[in-house]
């Protein structure tokens, strides 16, 4: 279960981290997001550190690539970027990978 | 593409997976004590923390002499690597059913990385309709 909290953290912090990196580095978007996401990556990063004591490396790696889906889903509302059917199939391949590491 | 860019490729894969090894390792055998920052100064993860500060310097490098879409696909066997280095050097079980995964993790960032890397969005349009307004920006 625990191991789950921690995917969840490092998922939610990767996304928001890159997500306001994105977002202020544009142009006309607000620069002070850039350090601002360098907050959340670190989060990301401790949380990762956090897992790796107590969950498998075969697991915590794949298990990050979670961040992927939700990433393509926040470029889509939030960045209101153009996501084909590639970019959806590979979100839905990790999806499909990181429910295959829960079995 | 030439071979200076394979060499960095393979630099790339490895201090991921070297890095990551390294982490491993040091965070298992960190004090139960120590908190998240404090535990890095155990060896191991020290030299893990230097390892994937080089991946991030050399993967950088790759991106100034080898297409993204190159880098994307080819970087992602790191998934598949992690996965085989947890198994040979640190003695964990993968099963069958973590190897799909990584491999179908493998496959989709693979698939990702053959769309393009910028593409039309809504907020460029407005801006060339001559609104300026930043789309997901509060209004």
């Amino acid at each position: 279960m625990m191991q789950w909290l921690l995917v969840g953290a490092i998922v939610v912090c990767t996304a928001c981290g890159d997500l306001l990196q994105s977002h202020g580095m544009r142009r006309g978007g607000a620069r002070w997001k850039v350090p601002l996401s360098v907050v959340f990556l670190a989060g990301s990063f401790f949380s990762f550190t956090q897992l790796l004591r107590i969950a498998d490396l075969s697991f915590a790696v794949p298990a990050t690539a979670a961040s992927l889906v939700l990433e393509t889903l926040l470029a889509r509302v939030v960045l209101k970027e153009h996501v084909d059917w590639r970019r959806w199939g590979g979100a839905a391949l990790a999806a499909a990978g990181v429910a295959l590491l829960a079995l | 593409m030439n071979a200076r860019a394979y060499w960095h490729t393979a630099g790339v894969i490895l201090l991921n997976a070297a890095g990551n090894f390294a982490l491993t390792v040091g965070m298992k055998r960190a004090p139960a004590a120590a908190g998240p920052v404090f535990a890095l100064l155990q060896p191991f993860a020290a030299a893990g923390v230097v390892l994937l500060i080089a991946w991030m310097l050399l993967r950088l490098r790759l991106l100034q002499i080898a297409d993204l879409s190159f880098v994307l696909p080819v970087t992602a066997v790191g998934y598949i690597l992690n996965a085989a280095v947890g198994a040979a050097l640190l003695g964990e079980h993968v099963t069958l059913t973590r190897w799909a995964g990584a491999f179908l993790i493998t496959g989709g960032a693979a698939l990702t990385s053959m769309t393009p890397a910028r593409s039309g969005r809504k907020q460029e349009q407005r801006e060339t309709a001559g609104t300026g307004r930043e789309e997901g920006e509060p209004r």
